[in-house]
Order: structure tokens, then sequence, then C-alpha cells
């Protein structure tokens, strides 16, 4: 075991953990961190999305280890004060119906709209290209995305 | 869960150190830069390592720089940041084209060019580009230090010319003046599907070509019959179909869960047709999406 520290949402916080333990497990079963959800364990869904250091990346391809002095931030972290305008826009379209791909793909527009407010369509679909939704179609989504980005819905 | 595998973990500040532990394990350590792989193969059993040795906090193999027309792309630089700098997106277009086919944005913010061809595996995306540019690829042992050009890279599909006490420490690149380059891939779908098929091309001047594939044979390989039939011509509709008559001696593609060997020398043929009637409308200043080219809405 190996104490680890890093920044959670803001919060520095430290966990016991062995080196072949996924930053996903961790931070739902050992931070009781619960959006970042285990839909295939091996980078093709993107329902495990967190941002580290700002970017979203993979939790279920990371080692918990790994992220010792980052800074990761979940769902839980960017509502903590209350919901953004983009969660805010995903209740209005109906942009879930499960619900298990929102919190991944909300991370992956959030860092899109950081870095670019107004992105076309075609940038939208691009920075969710890896995370699959089984129930919307997409098209709620792309919706609650584009009624933010001053371009209105397509 | 954690993996059901047990290693150990260094995450070493000094190339040195690096090196001295991959001398001492050899192959039962893995280097750890971006993961994406790794875990998947260590989470699926086809590696079982007893130490992780993670690089990320090796500085000098983080650099990206750019001097003496050379690119130098260490081995912790990932696709995301090779998407984003500059003197790829102007210099580099065909290496530029590659890495955004790469995975997805989640992936890309992770994954290394250098990950990518230690994995060689057949539908390697990035090779096709590396090949047409030539790119040298720096490997240090404890001690030594050399460079390997990357046609000689590729032994077989998941074998490398590296040595088990070795480490890829970048890959390096120089720019070709007057040159316009494409990367054409086609996936079962738009979005994160690895490569059916893969084409790089380079247009150097007016009548000099490099053409390299991937997915198409047991390693991404230069297509060198092709170069020398259109080498000294112009590009017109007549070399561009002699060129595609010559595709079944350059490739040998296999049947697999992506699709079938006839698919993938019949759609070899669509590829390279639009791939150099693209290339000529981008050398004369034209946007071109190469991702539009093979039907992608
Ligand atoms: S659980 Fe991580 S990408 Fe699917
Ligand atoms: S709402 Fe169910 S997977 Fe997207």
């Amino acid at each position: 075991m190996k104490e680890i520290s890093f920044m959670l949402n803001d919060e520095p916080r430290n966990v016991q953990v062995e080196p072949n333990e996924i930053l996903l497990d961790v931070l739902r079963n050992k931070l009781g961190i619960k959006s970042p959800k285990c839909g295939c364990e091996r980078g093709d869904c993107g329902a495990c999305t967190v941002l580290l250091d700002g970017k979203a990346v993979r939790s279920c391809l990371i080692l918990a280890v790994e992220v010792e002095n980052h800074n990761i931030t979940t769902l839980e972290g960017i509502s903590r004060a209350k919901l953004s305008a983009l969660q805010e826009a995903f209740m209005e379209f109906n942009s879930f119906q499960c619900g298990y791909c929102a919190p991944g793909i909300i991370l992956a527009v959030t860092e899109l709209l950081e870095k670019n407010p107004h992105p076309s369509l075609e940038e939208i679909k691009e920075s969710i290209a890896g995370n699959l939704c089984r129930c919307t179609g997409y098209t709620p989504i792309f919706d609650a995305i584009m009624s933010l980005t001053g371009k209105g819905t397509k | 869960m954690s993996l059901a595998h047990e290693f150990a973990y260094y995450k070493p500040l000094r190339l040195e150190e690096a090196l001295s532990l991959k001398q001492q394990y050899g192959n039962k350590a893995n280097i750890l830069a971006g993961g994406t792989d790794l875990i998947v193969n260590i989470r699926e059993g086809v590696l079982k390592p007893d130490l992780l040795i993670d690089i990320k906090r090796i500085k000098e193999l983080s650099q990206l720089n750019w001097g003496n027309d050379t690119l130098f792309i260490g081995s912790n630089v990932t696709f995301a940041e090779l998407i984003e700098n500059e003197v790829v997106q102007k210099n580099f277009v065909l290496l530029h084209d590659a890495c955004k086919t790469i995975g997805s944005t989640g992936i890309r913010a992770r994954a290394t060019l250098t990950g990518n061809i230690c994995s060689a595996v057949p539908s390697l995306d990035s090779a096709p580009a590396l090949l047409c540019y030539e790119a040298m690829i720096h490997c240090a042992g404890t001690g030594s230090k050399r460079e390997i050009p990357v046609r000689e890279w590729f032994l077989s599909p998941r074998k490398t010319a590296l040595q088990e006490d070795e480490i890829v420490t970048g890959i390096s690149i120089k720019r070709i003046p007057d040159s316009y380059g494409i990367y054409i891939k086609l996936g079962r779908y738009s979005g994160e599907d690895l490569a059916q098929a893969g084409w790089g091309i380079l247009m150097i001047g007016d009548k000099q070509y490099r053409f390299a594939h991937c997915a198409l044979s047991p390693i991404p390989k230069r297509a060198y019959h092709i170069e020398d039939l259109c080498n000294g011509n112009s590009l017109n509709a007549d070399l561009i179909e002699k060129a595609i008559a010559l595709i079944p001696s350059e490739i040998n593609p296999i049947t697999d869960i992506r699709c079938t060997q006839k698919y993938r020398m019949y759609i070899s043929e669509i590829m390279l047709r639009r791939g150099l009637m693209a290339i000529q409308k981008r050398s004369s200043g034209k946007y071109i999406e190469p991702r539009k080219l093979m039907g992608d809405v």
C-alpha cells in the first residue's frame, strides 16, 4: 500500500492504494465519488470520464498512483455550488434517459466549452465521439450543447 | 476492482534510473506513459509485468522541440499535444491528419505517439505518416544510444526492433520542403474505430511521391513499387489509374473481424484514387477534410 495525495474537486485528499488499483474504482469505492461510471473498462465508452488537470480522460485506463499531485475533477466538483449551465441545458432538452453516459459527456463538453465557447456541431460531435449513449440517439444531447454556443439548436 | 495482476510501480525523475531498472527487469518491466494500451493489456492478461516504470516525470521525455527543420517528439508527448502544435499543423500535415483519427479525445489526451509505435499493431494509424517522413526512433539503453530508421522498426505484428533493456526516448521527423500530405483512414464508422485500411500519401514538389499503408499487411509499409512508377511524373488521371493497378503487388491483407481481405483490396483502390485527387487539391491551397473523402458526413 502506498499513500497518495491529490486534489479531488478542489479539495486535498489522501488515500491508501495498491499499484494495481484503477482510478475509477478508487474514486467510486474508496472516495465515494459515484458520478464516473464503469461501462467497458477498456477505453471505448467514455462513461468513466473525469477531468485530469482539466482534460477529459478515461479513469478506467489510469492507475490511481499515477494521479499523485494532480487535479481530478468530476461531476460532483463542477456542480458543487449549483448546476452548471450545461447541466441545466441537459435537463431542459431531456438529454438523458438512463443517465449512465451523462456525467462523462458533461465533463467532456465542459472541457470543450472552456477551450472553445462557440464550437460548431462538428466540433461538438468530435469531442464526444468516444462517449457512447445507448438511449437518446444523441440528438437531444447535441441540441442541449448547441443551445449554449450562441448558434441555436441545429 | 483492481487489476487481477499485481506489480510494483516506480515513477523515476531521471532517465538513468528508468534505464537501470529496465536493464535489471528486462521484459518483466513495462514502460508506462499514457497507459491506454498497456492497462488494457494487463487487464486482459496479455501482459504480466513485475514492474511498471512510469516515465511521465522524466522531463526530457516530455519535450516537443523544433529546430534545424527537425521536430523531436519526446516519448511522453500525447496525440492531443501534437494535434494542437502549430509546427505539426503547418509542416507535418500527414502526421496531423493521422493523429486526429486516433481513438477519441479522451484517449488522445493520454495516448502517446511513442506508445503507438511501440504497440506495433498492423493497424497503426501513425505509421504511414512516420514512414513517409522517414522518422528516426531514438532509443536509449544503459550507457548506449541509437537511432533506428522507422522502416527498420516494425518486425512483425506487435514486435519492434527495440531491445529488452532499451527505452524509446522520442521520435524525430525532418521537414520536407514543398511537400503536401494526406492520411486517409477507413473505419467501420466515424469515431473511435481501428483502421480497416489506412493510406498515407506525401507529394514532394510536383513529381516526387511517397506512399505508405497500415492495416493492409502484417506490418505498416512504404509502397515502393507505386513510388517508382509515379516518381518523375506529374499527377494526372492516367498516372492515378496506373498506380492503383499496382496495389496488389504492395499489400497483403487478411480477413479479420473488421472486414475481409477482398474488401481491403478493393477499398484501397478507392482510397488511393481519392487520396491522390485530394492531395492535388491541397497543393493548390484547397481545404480538405480527409474523413469526408470516405463518405463520412
Ligand atoms: S469504462 Fe472507461 S471508457 Fe468505458
Ligand atoms: S442516457 Fe442512457 S446511455 Fe445515455
